[in-house]
C-alpha cells in the first residue's frame, strides 16, 4: 500500500512500488488528464506537479512520491475557474488536438510559480514539451500573457 | 416528426434495452461539446436538431483531430440556418446510424484536407433547408405566406402582423414538413459567419481543462488492458510463444497469440506492457529479415534506371529539346520513410457482448473502423457500433489502414464479454507505422540560350500507397498520386515528361500529412532553383516566367503575395539569406519564403518563415492560421530530423530521442499570409506543408552554396542553432 496525496486528497493504492506515477493516476485512480506518449520522460505529455515542481510522471516510480503533494491538471481550475495560464491559452487559442496540452499547461504553471516573469531563454529551457500539432507559435505569447495577468492580479 | 426521427428513436430505445450504445454513453462522461451520444430535440434535418430552449445541435460527420473542422463545419450549416451562433453546439453523427440511414451524413473520412471543401455545399444546403422548414412551420401556424417572414438569429418575425417566434418553438412542427427540394444559397458577399468572424473553436475550453475523452482515456466497467508486440520485421509471423513467465506476473490475465503479434491482457496497461518483456517469443521473420536502408535505396535506384517506365505526363518532345539545349541540368534527390508519431500512440477499445461488437476509436474515418471491426471480429456490420473519440493527432495515420482497430478487435475476441483497451508503447508505434514513402527522383532540365527552361524530365521511383492500401483502385503500375506536383506541375514548358517506377519494398506505406506533396514539391522546387541558377536568373524571376499560363495564375498570385510579404529582393542583414518555393495541392495554392543564416559549424538560425495559402474561401481564419503554423513546424521537423531507417528488416528508430521533434525553442517567427481569392474551396490541413522544405533547402543553398539533395538535413551535418 502506498499513500498518495493527490490534489489535496489522501489516496491509498495497492500497487508495485516501481509502477510509474502516470499509470497509477490513469489506470488506478482514473485521473486521465495526464497523458501517456513516450514513456521515457522525453515529451512531457504526462507532466504533473510534485511539491510544486513539474515532473514527468511516466518515469517517476510511485514509491518516490509517497506523501508528497501531487497536483494534476484536474486540480488547477477548481469549480471551472480557469487558472491564468488556461485563460491565456484560451485567449490565444493554443490547442489543436489538445493531447499534449495538459502536460504543457502543468509545465508552464510550475515555471510561472518559480519565475513569475520568465525571459524567452528561460521559457526555452523550461518548456521542452513536444507538441506534434506544433502549437508552439502560440505557446510563447500565451506564457507571457499569463505572466502579465498574474502580475496584474498581484499588483 | 419525420419517419427518420421515429426510426432513429426506435433504434435508441432498442439499443438501450439491449444494454448497448445508449447505456454506455451514460456509463462514462464524454466531455466536450461533440459527443456521439444522441441528443434529444426535434430533428429538423439529419444535420440540425433544435431543442425547445432554442439550443441548436449541428451534427458533424468528420472527425476532430485538432484541425478545427468540428467548428468550421458547424459554421457552414449555421451560415444558412440563420441561428444564434452562441446557442450552437455539435455532436458527432453516429457511424452505425449513417449506415442504417443510407449514409445520410455522407462520407466520414477525414483526410486529404477534404472536410470543408468536400462537404461545404451539402452542409450549407442543409442549413438553408432547415431554415426554410422552420420558417415554413411558423408561417403555417400564423396562416401567413412564408415569403413575408424574416429570420435572424433564430427568431422568426412576421412584420405585417407584428408576430415573432423562435426556432425552438416551431422545431417540432418543422420536423414534420417535407423538406424543400430547392433552396437558394447565399452569395459569398452575403455571408456573415464564413470568413468573417474569427470563431472560437468548440473544443478549446475542454482541452485546456484536460477534459476531452481521447481513445486512450476510455474507461468501461470491468475493462482490461492490452499491450501489443508485433513481429519486429514487417510481414513476419509468430513461430512460438513461451507464456509461462508472463502469466505468472501480477495482474496478467491472458496472453493472446495472433498470427503476427502477441498481446498481454492485464488489469492495467503498465502491467500488461511489462509482461510483454517476460514473453519468450520466437519469430518467423520471413524473407525480408535482411533488408536494410541501403538495399531499399538500391531497389529504388533500379526504378530511376529502368528503360521503359509508365508515363504520367508527356508534353512535346523532351529528347528533341535536350538535343537542342544550350545547357542541361541533372540531379537526383531522395527523401526517407517517415512515421506519423501522433502524440497519442495507436490505441483502440473493443468489446464483444450480446452478439454485438462495440469499438471506441481515435479514427479519421468512422465507417472504415466499422468495416475493419466487422471483418476482423466476424460480426455483421449492422451489429458493430463505433464510438468516435477525440484523436490525439491523426496526420493520416488513423484513416485508411485501421490496423490498430483490427488488432484491438482480434485481442478482444479472445476475451469475449469483457471490454479490452489496447494501447501501443511509443516504441511499438514508431516501429509499426504506415510510413511516408521513401522516394528517389531523377530530374533533368534543358535551358536554351536565352536562359529559358524548355524541357523537364522526371523519373520518380517510390512505393505506391494505393498499391499497399487499396490495390483495387490501381490499374496497371502507374500511380498518378505518387507523381503529384510533377504530372500536374503548373510550369509552362513546351516539353515535359514524367515517369513512374513503382517500387514496393516490404515496409508498409501510408498517407502521411500532405502525402506525396510532402516530398515532391521539395524535389521539384529545389531543382527549379538549380535550373534558375544555371540559367543565371533570380529564383522568383525564373518562376514568374514559368508561371505564365492560365493554369498557373493562382500559383503565381500566391507566390507574388508571399514574395511581397517577405520583401523578396530587398536587402537582408549580413549573413542572412532567403529561399522561396511554390506548390499546389488539395485544391489550394501555397508559397513560402524562409529567411535564415548558417554559421561555420552548419548551425542554422531560422529568422522568419513567411507562408501563404490561397484556399479560395476561408471559413474560420484563426483555425486556418493554426493549421499553417502547425504545418510549418511539422514540415521543418521532417526536413531537419525526420528519418526512419531500416536494418534487419525492421525500423531502427524507437522513440523521440532518435526520431526528434522541433521544440518551442526552435520555433521561428511565422508570418501567415491568408490570401483567399474566392470562387473555389481548397484544403488547409496539408497545403501549407508543401513549400516549407524546398524554401528551407533553397535558403541553405543561398547561404552556403550547397545543394542538399536528400533529407533530413541532419545527415548533412546541419543542426538548428537553437538545439545544438
Amino acid at each position: 500500500m502506498v499513500t498518495l496525496n493527490i490534489n489535496g486528497k489522501a489516496q491509498q493504492v495497492d500497487v508495485e512500488p516501481d509502477m510509474p506515477l502516470l499509470w497509477v493516476l490513469r489506470d488506478v485512480l482514473n485521473l486521465k488528464g495526464a497523458k501517456f506518449s513516450c514513456g521515457i520522460g522525453l515529451c512531457g505529455a504526462c507532466t504533473v506537479h510534485v511539491d510544486g515542481e513539474a515532473v514527468r510522471s511516466c518515469t517517476v516510480p510511485v514509491s518516490a512520491v509517497a506523501g508528497k503533494a501531487i497536483a494534476t491538471i484536474e486540480s488547477i481550475a477548481p469549480a471551472g475557474r480557469l487558472d491564468p495560464v488556461q485563460q491565456a491559452w484560451l485567449d490565444a487559442e493554443v490547442p489543436q488536438c489538445g493531447y499534449c496540452q495538459p502536460g504543457m499547461i502543468m509545465a508552464v504553471t510550475a515555471l510561472l510559480k518559480r519565475k513569475p516573469e520568465p525571459t524567452d531563454a528561460e521559457i526555452d529551457a523550461a518548456i521542452t514539451n513536444i507538441c506534434r500539432c506544433s502549437t508552439y507559435a502560440r505557446v510563447r505569447p500565451a506564457i507571457h500573457a499569463a505572466a502579465r495577468a498574474m502580475k496584474s492580479v498581484k499588483a | 416528426m419525420t419517419d427518420a426521427t421515429i426510426s432513429r428513436r426506435h433504434f435508441l430505445k432498442v439499443s438501450a434495452a439491449a444494454g448497448g450504445a445508449f447505456c454506455l454513453e451514460l456509463a462514462f462522461p464524454v466531455a466536450g461539446r461533440a459527443q456521439s451520444a444522441a441528443s434529444a430535440g426535434a430533428e429538423v434535418t439529419a444535420w440540425v436538431l433544435i431543442q425547445a430552449d432554442d439550443q441548436v445541435i449541428i451534427r458533424i460527420a468528420r472527425s476532430e483531430m485538432g484541425q478545427g473542422s468540428q467548428t468550421g463545419l458547424a459554421m457552414l450549416v449555421a451560415e444558412e440556418l440563420e441561428c444564434d451562433w452562441s446557442r450552437v453546439r455539435t455532436e458527432f453523427a453516429s457511424v452505425a446510424e449513417n449506415l442504417r440511414r443510407d449514409r445520410v451524413w455522407g462520407s466520414m473520412s477525414t483526410g486529404g484536407s477534404q472536410s470543408i471543401r468536400q462537404s461545404q455545399e451539402y452542409l450549407r444546403r442543409a442549413g438553408a433547408t432547415a431554415r426554410e422548414m422552420l420558417v415554413g412551420a411558423a408561417a403555417r401556424g400564423w396562416g401567413v405566406p412564408a415569403g413575408e417572414c424574416r429570420v435572424a438569429k433564430g427568431t422568426i418575425t412576421h412584420a405585417p402582423t407584428g408576430r415573432a417566434t423562435t426556432y425552438g418553438k416551431v422545431a417540432a412542427a418543422a420536423a414534420g414538413l417535407t423538406p424543400p427540394k430547392d433552396v437558394r444559397l447565399k452569395e459569398p458577399g452575403e455571408w456573415s459567419l464564413i470568413g468573417k468572424a474569427s470563431v472560437q473553436r468548440f473544443d478549446l475550453r475542454d482541452k485546456i481543462l484536460g477534459l476531452p475523452v481521447y481513445a486512450i482515456d476510455v474507461e468501461l466497467p470491468g475493462m482490461l488492458h492490452a499491450a501489443l508486440m508485433q513481429c519486429p520485421v514487417f510481414g513476419g509471423k509468430v513461430k512460438s510463444v513461451d507464456k509461462s513467465a508472463a502469466l505468472a506476473l501480477r495482474g496478467v490475465k491472458q496472453v493472446v497469440e495472433l498470427p503476427d503479434a502477441v498481446a498481454v491482457v492485464a488489469d492495467n496497461w503498465w502491467r500488461a506492457n511489462k509482461a510483454l518483456g517476460a514473453l519468450r517469443i520466437e519469430w518467423d521473420t520471413g524473407a525480408d529479415a535482411k533488408v536494410d536502408s541501403a538495399a531499399i535505396m538500391a531497389f529504388l535506384r533500379t526504378g530511376v534506371a529502368q528503360a521503359d517506365l509508365p508515363v504520367a505526363r508527356k508534353d512535346g518532345d523532351v529528347d528533341a529539346a535536350f538535343a537542342q539545349a544550350a545547357k542541361t541540368v541533372e540531379a537526383e534527390y531522395f527523401t526517407p520513410f517517415l512515421n506519423h508519431a501522433t502524440m497519442e500512440p495507436q490505441t483502440c477499445t473493443a468489446w464483444f457482448h450480446d452478439d454485438r461488437l462495440e469499438v471506441w476509436a481515435p479514427t479519421q474515418n468512422g465507417e472504415a473502423t466499422a468495416a475493419a471491426a466487422a471483418e476482423s471480429g466476424g460480426v455483421p456490420l449492422a451489429r458493430v457500433e463505433v464510438h468516435k473519440m477525440q484523436l490525439g493527432g491523426g496526420f493520416g495515420r488513423r484513416g485508411a489502414t485501421q490496423d490498430w482497430a483490427r488488432y484491438a478487435v482480434r485481442i478482444a475476441s479472445h476475451v469475449r464479454g469483457t471490454p479490452v483497451k489496447m494501447l501501443w508503447s511509443r516504441e511499438e508505434d514508431m516501429q509499426h507505422g504506415f510510413y511516408r514513402p521513401a522516394s528517389l527522383v531523377k530530374m533533368k532540365a534543358a535551358v536554351d540560350a536565352a536562359g529559358r527552361m524548355t524541357a523537364f524530365h522526371t523519373r520518380i521511383s517510390c512505393p505506391s500507397i494505393i498499391a499497399r492500401i487499396a490495390p483495387e483502385r490501381l490499374s496497371g503500375s502507374l500511380d498518378l498520386q505518387a507523381c503529384g506536383s510533377f504530372h500536374d506541375a503548373p510550369y509552362a514548358m513546351p516539353n515535359q515528361r514524367v515517369e513512374y517506377a513503382m517500387r514496393n519494398p516490404h515496409v508498409p506505406v501510408g498517407f502521411w500529412r500532405s502525402v506525396y506533396h510532402s516530398q515532391n514539391p521539395y524535389f521539384r522546387e529545389c531543382f527549379i532553383d538549380e535550373v534558375a541558377q544555371a540559367a543565371g536568373k533570380d529564383p522568383l524571376e525564373f518562376r514568374r516566367a514559368l508561371l505564365a499560363g492560365q493554369r498557373a495564375r493562382r500559383d503565381l498570385a500566391i507566390l507574388e503575395s508571399v514574395a511581397k510579404a517577405a520583401g523578396w529582393g530587398s536587402p537582408l542583414p549580413a549573413g542572412a539569406f532567403r529561399g522561396i518555393a511554390v506548390a499546389d495541392g488539395y485544391g489550394s495554392y501555397a508559397a513560402g519564403v524562409i529567411e535564415l543564416s548558417v554559421n561555420a559549424k552548419s548551425e542554422i538560425s531560422l529568422h522568419r518563415v513567411i507562408v501563404g495559402v490561397d484556399s479560395g474561401y476561408v471559413v474560420n481564419s484563426d483555425a486556418a492560421k493554426a493549421q499553417i503554423e502547425g504545418c510549418v513546424i511539422y514540415a521543418l521537423t521532417a526536413a531537419m530530423y525526420g528519418e526512419n531507417t531500416i536494418k534487419d528488416g525492421r525500423v531502427v528508430e524507437s522513440n523521440f530521442h532518435d526520431y526528434r521533434m522541433l521544440l518551442l525553442r526552435d520555433t521561428p517567427k511565422i508570418v501567415t499570409v491568408l490570401a483567399p481569392t474566392g470562387g473555389f474551396w481548397g484544403g488547409m490541413g496539408e497545403p501549407p506543408m508543401t513549400p516549407i522544405a524546398p524554401a528551407l533547402v533553397n535558403a541553405i543553398a543561398a547561404a552556403t552554396g550547397k545543394r542538399i539533395r536528400s533529407l533530413p538535413l541532419r545527415n548533412h551535418g546541419f543542426a538548428l542553432a537553437t538545439s545544438v
